[in-house]
This record gives structure tokens, sequence and C-alpha cells, in this order.
């Protein structure tokens, strides 16, 4: 007879099975089962955050950086509760969690005992999937297919609740069955003659542009390598979302930098006056796309994409492909290979008038802001950052609002996976835990969180998560005093009614990192900027680096209101002329 | 809301809705019911009418039916969406107006009156296989199935002869001739 286990030990059981190295939690009455149990299983470390809102987005930044999934472990009720924010994010930005939470004993289930919530309920709709596990011999199963979910096809959160009365129950364990057909849903939909047509499209193309996103990423490193050489052999331009930096190289000179709201003018333009466009892993998001009916209005639409449900989802195509991204580039570029004449099917001498054109609007250098010497520009403390860590693998994450536009518009990325951003949900506060996710995911690199002062408010405590396990993070504050992406909206649509956007009363940045247990540096000198700077990337530790920036810098170039993508607002120099007006601000 | 000034877009050209009808196969499971309907809710699709009941008790798969208004492309997004669920097996939909498939409701009505008001009830609902199902002196329950829009007029129509009670199922759905849903 084999040996029966507890509900705690199939846990690990499985959590070893599919090699999970690090767990992120925090424990309660309802999980300490399966804490107890934690002393027993010595390959996978258990990292202790301040709040479970914490443990989902450090989760989150080690799955974007290193591929694999991450694995969340929280209690019943408020545990459940907080993790939620993540959980939505994570759904949002397609990334692959797995989440346990403690129950009450299945038989207090639907009695308001302490510490109860519906937890799958509440969690339903910000989930893949999840299960509430009632019966002992189906937790082995359950927790194995929470992994499939979560990491093929689209990858996304799921979330697995385990009753406590489930977590001392003793069963036999069953070993994940690999590869067992999902239902019937494969991922790879499409067909030869779709990779024909595509290519015919491309051959005919005058005026090409590649849009990638976050799917490009999440398909491996590989895809991205398929990607630079799918867009060498074309020698079609390529803009990429907020989600996909990193996919193609942003110092390479056929990269025109970020589209959509915040995007580069000659992305934008490149977008709006295209002949063919082929989005790969990326879903024409609202902030990309500005107003619909005047989305690239003359092109051909390509979209490649491994979930049906983005195809015709916002913008009607007339050429779907369904799959996943490596496999399609890798398909496609064997296809334009294979004829006997790349170069003309490739098309690339067609597109010199297109290439001159975007030139032209590169000359713009719709980036550009006014430098100044008396204060700290956030776009100048950004390059600064870039240049002076360019020469060492970094990894970025950032929280939400200006900062992150600032940090997606002048860090360039060149290699995929060191980008970690909450695109979808934005949420404030992802930024700092997040890149306690990634430094453990990668001890000896360098992580940077790009933060504002307002949204690293939100998950300060998860420094002393930091400090605890010795991380060395950088939290790179670009401070101006305000919520800066609302200033800047209600300065532009609001007639300058700053309502409650200010913060008032800020912690002393200095003192805080002292509190902690870290280093603090404070820059407000343009003058000191890379000293400064320097001395935070050679701190052997995390550090706060407190930036104050001119609290009245706004994030340009921008698509306004009612406007399509070539009707953008520009940097100080070019505003006079564009003013925001009546129905237009709806869109900003 | 053209003028209100919001982060987002404004709403643009609309197109007409039309009704479909979705059949969707499901692992009869807790909560299966809930993500289906959590999607319709969560995602401002709107459900004129519900049914489901498990139709295989050997491979545990119920089948739900529910109506629902929409332009093609939401019509689309909701098939698709629905796929993606993962105690989803299969979805169908079709038109109402499509001429290859059934679909049915029925109605209970209580009619409360004289003997010759509950016969004229009768005779006003021949065209729909009027059943009784209980009777007393002053008062029958009548069970018809029709359309939709039938039992709507049904209903209309019973009221001034003594109608108290209506109750009634959301639509079911079965194609014509020797094909099934694929």
């Amino acid at each position: 007879m084999p040996k029966l286990l507890t509900g705690a030990e199939i846990v690990f059981k499985c959590l070893e099975d599919q090699k999970v190295e690090h767990i992120f939690g925090y424990p309660g009455g309802a999980v300490l089962p399966i804490y107890d149990e934690l002393k027993n299983h010595p390959s996978i470390k258990h990292i202790l955050v301040r709040h479970e809102q914490g443990a989902g987005h450090a989760a989150e930044g080690y799955a974007r950086s290193s591929g694999k999934p991450g694995v969340v472990l929280v209690t019943s009720g408020p545990g459940a509760t907080n993790v939620v924010t993540a959980l939505t994010d994570a759904y949002m930005d397609s990334v692959p969690l797995v989440c346990i939470s403690g129950q009450v004993p299945t038989h207090l289930i639907g009695t308001d005992a302490f510490q109860e919530c519906d937890t799958t309920g509440i969690t339903r709709p910000c989930t893949k999937h999840n299960w509430l596990v009632k019966d002992i011999n189906d937790l082995s199963k359950v927790i194995h297919e929470a992994f499939r979910v979560a990491t093929t096809g689209r990858p996304g959160p799921v979330l697995i609740d385990i009753p406590k009365d489930i977590q001392f129950a003793k069963t036999k364990y069953k070993k994940p069955n690999i590869e067992k057909k999902f239902n019937g849903k494969s991922h790879n939909k499409f067909t030869q003659d779709q990779i024909d047509e595509l290519v015919k499209l491309i051959s005919k193309a005058k005026k090409p542009i590649i849009y990638s996103g976050g799917g490009v990423i999440n398909s491996g490193p590989k895809a991205s390598q398929s990607l630079r050489e799918f867009v060498e052999l074309t020698g079609f331009p390529i803009t990429s979302t907020l989600q996909g930096l990193g996919a193609y190289p942003g110092e390479d000179n056929q990269f025109l930098g970020m589209l959509g709201m915040h995007g580069t003018y000659e992305a934008n333009n490149a977008m709006h006056d295209c002949d063919l466009l082929i989005n790969i892993g990326a879903r024409f998001d609202d902030r990309i796309t500005g107003k619909i009916d005047e989305f690239s209005p003359y092109s051909k639409k390509v979209h490649i994409d491994i979930d049906p449900s983005s195809i015709n989802k916002i913008i009607k195509v007339d050429l779907a492909i369904v799959g996943d991204v490596l496999s399609v580039i890798g398909k496609i570029n064997k296809t334009i290979s294979k004829s006997k004449n790349g170069h003309s099917k490739s098309n690339k001498s067609n597109i010199g008038k297109w290439w001159e054109q975007i030139e032209k609007w590169r000359r713009k250098n719709s980036l550009n802001f006014k430098n100044s010497d008396e204060s700290i520009k956030p776009q100048h403390a950004v390059q600064r950052l870039y240049e002076l860590t360019k020469n060492k693998d970094t990894y970025v994450t950032t929280e939400v609002g200006q900062h992150q536009m600032w940090a997606a518009q002048h860090y360039k990325f060149n290699k995929p996976n060191r980008w970690m951003t909450s695109g979808g949900l934005g949420t404030m506060g992802y930024g700092l835990p997040a890149a306690v996710g990634v430094q453990i995911a990668h001890p000896e690199k360098l992580v940077i969180d790009i933060a504002g002062e307002a949204s690293v408010l939100m998950t300060m405590q998860e420094m002393s998560t930091a400090v605890q396990y010795n991380l060395p993070i950088k939290i790179f504050i670009l401070n101006n005093q305000y919520m800066g992406m609302v200033r800047q909206w209600q300065e532009l649509l609001h007639e300058k009614n700053y309502s409650e956007s200010y913060s008032e009363a800020l912690p002393d940045f200095m003192k805080m990192a002292d509190a902690y247990g870290c280093k603090g540096i404070k820059a407000d000198n343009p003058a000191d900027l890379d000293d400064k700077i320097q001395a935070m990337i050679d701190f052997d530790g995390p550090v706060i680096f407190d930036c104050h920036v001119d609290p009245n810098e706004n994030c340009f170039p921008m698509i306004p209101s009612g406007k399509p993508h070539n009707q953008m607002i520009l940097g100080p120099n070019d505003q006079e002329e564009n003013k925001i007006k009546g129905k237009g601000k709806a869109l900003v | 809301m053209s003028k209100s000034k919001s982060a987002y877009s404004v709403p643009t050209k609309k197109q007409k809705p039309d009704t479909y009808i979705f059949v969707v196969w499901v692992d009869n499971e807790a909560g299966v019911l809930a993500r289906v309907v959590g999607l319709f809710s969560g995602r401002g699709y709107n459900i004129e009418s519900l049914a489901v009941a498990e139709v295989d008790a050997v491979k545990n798969i119920s089948r739900i039916t529910i109506v629902t208004t929409g332009t093609p492309q939401v019509i689309d997004q909701i098939r698709l969406q629905l796929t993606k669920l993962v105690p989803v097996h299969k979805v169908a939909e079709f038109k109402r107006e499509d001429k290859k498939v059934i679909f049915k409701e029925m109605a209970l009505f209580k009619v409360v009156g004289k003997r010759n008001k509950i016969e004229k009830c009768l005779n006003a609902c021949k065209k729909y296989n009027p059943v009784i199902l209980d009777e007393t002196k002053s008062s029958a329950v009548i069970q018809i199935t029709a359309l939709r829009r039938e039992i709507d007029v049904m209903n209309k129509k019973l009221k001034p002869l003594g109608l108290i009670s209506t109750s009634r199922t959301g639509a079911v759905a079965m194609t014509r001739g020797a094909k099934i849903f694929n």
C-alpha cells in the first residue's frame, strides 16, 4: 500500500514536481498546515512579504523576468482579498501566477466563519480559472491542472482555494500526467495558406509597419530572436507597445520607439499612414488605438495572437493568424527565406520612400524636453540612469504614472524580460514588490524600480522584505510631490483644478530608508545627479533614491482628445498651437 | 457622454443588435453557471433568458441555452470568450430567425374564475398545446409551450380572463432534421 500524504504534503509534492523554487506568501490561520510542512522541503524557498498584494506583485515580477510561473501562498479572508489586485493585474497583463489560498474548514464554509470569504467567487472574474478543493482526492490533480492552465495558451493567474481540513486529510499522491489534451483546445490554429497570404501582403506593401506586444515576450526569448530575424528579413519598421519593450532592441535603427498615447511621433504617424499593419502579440488596447474610427485608416491589418478572443475584439482585421508567436514567426521567416529571391519577397527595396518619410517624422525628435541647470528634469534623470546602467544587464520595474511613461520613453531595452510594468490594470504600487520578485529570480543582477513618490508609498512596506532577504533593489523615486499623471490631466482637461493630486505631507524618504535599514540617497541638483546615481548602483544593498524633480513637467508627446494617431501634442515648443478643445477632452 | 471629461474614448457608431441563441455544453461542476453568467454581466452582455440542466449524467455534461442580443462583433466575442472558459466543451450560436432551429419556452398559467372563463383560456391557448396540470372548481393550472413572443401575447390576453400568476422557463433549442449543433 502506497504511503498516504496529507493535503499539505501533497501541495509541496506538486510544487516540487512543477519545479517551483520560490513562493511568495504570508501565513495565517487557514494555511498553517501548509506553513508547517514548509520546513520539510528545502528545495522550496518561501519569501515572507509584508502584505499579500506585495506577494502577488513580487510573484508577477518573478514570472515576467524569468518566464516561470510565480507562486503565491496566502491565508483565507483578508489574505485572499488583499491579493485580488495582483491577480487582476496579472490577468490584464497575461502573467502566469498560481495562487494557493487557505480556506476555513469545509464544514464551516457558508457560515460566515472567522476569516471566511467567498474566495473563488471574488476571484472568478480576475483569474483564468479557479478551484475550491472539497475532496482531498482531487487535490494533486487540481494543482497540476492549475499550473497547466496558468502557463499554457495566453498565460494568466489561477487560484486554488484549499480548506483547512483538506490540508490535514490524507490520500495517495498522483503524479501529473503530462501533455494531456486540454479540453481539445490546442493553441496553434494557423495554416500555411495564411502564412502564404501574409507573405504576399508583405511583398506588396509600400508602407508597412510591425506593431509588436507583450505576446512576443510571453512566447519566450526565442520568439524575440525570431522577431529580430523577421524585421531584418523584411527591412520593415517596427514599433512596440508598452508591454512589448525589449522584444526588439530599443537602440536599433529600425525601431521607432513605443506607440500609443505617449508613443513617439514617428511610431504613431507610421501607424496612421501605413498600408500594411502587422500586429504581433498585441491586443489593440485603447491606449494604443486612440480614436477607433480613425485608427490606421489606409492599412490592411494582420493580427497574430494566441488568444482567438483578441481578434476582431476592438479592430477588425483582414487576416488573423491564431497561434504562438514563436511558431508563427518561425513559419513566416522560413517561408520568406525559402522563396528563391528573398529580397523581392521581403520587399526591402520597395519601401525606401516610406523610410524617408519616417526619417522626416523622426527629425521632430518628439521625446525632446527643455533641460535645466537648476532643477532635475525627470526625463533627464531617466536618461542619466539609462546611460549609467546600460552596460549592465539591468532589470527595470515601474509604478504607474508619468514616471512610468518617461521610463518607457527614455530607457532603452535591448533584451526581453528586462521590463516589468503594470500596463493593463495600471496598478500604482506595482513596482517595488515586483522588483523584490525580480531580484529573487536574478540575485546577481541590477534591479531598479523607477518609481513615483505617490505610487511607491502604496506598497512601501515591502522595503522590509527587501532588507530581510538582503535584496539589493534600487528604488529610484522621481519625486515631484504630485500624482503627476493626474495633475497633467487636470492641467489639460480640468482647467488646472488640481483636486487632491498634491501630496501635502510626504514622508522624508531619507529617514524612511534609515527606518527600514537600507540606504537613502537624495538628489536635487542636476550637477550631482550622475555621482549619486553611480553611488546607488555601487551600493551593495537596497537603496531608496529620492530624486527631487521639476514638479511641473508634463509627459509628452501625447495623443489628445478625439484625435487620431497623426495629430499629437508634442513637447513644450509645439503646445501653443495645439490647444485641446471641447469634445476632444474625452479621449485623453 | 460625448462632452464628459473622461480618460476614455466616447462610444462611436453603433451597429444594430440582433437576437441570438447560444447553446453551451459545460462540465456540470460547482460554479460553472456563475462563470458563464459572470462572463455576460462582467463584459456587459445581455441575457434575455437562460435555461440550464444536466443532459448527460455519465459524462457529467450540462447544456446551457442563453438568449442574448448583440451586434455581430459582440456575438463573436461572446462565443470566443465562452470557449476560453475551462469547463466549457462546445459553444454553438444561431440567430433567432434561423429556420433550421426550433426553440421553445414553456409557461404555466394559473387561472382563477368560473368554469366558462377557464374554458375561454384553454381555447385561447389551443395553438400552443395546452395541458391542464391541476383543476379545481374555481381554478386551473395550464401549461403551454410556445415562442417567447407568443407567451407574451397569451400572458396579456389571459389577464382579463382570470390569469393571476405566470411562471415561465428560458428558451431551449434543438436543430431540425438529422443534424446536431457543432
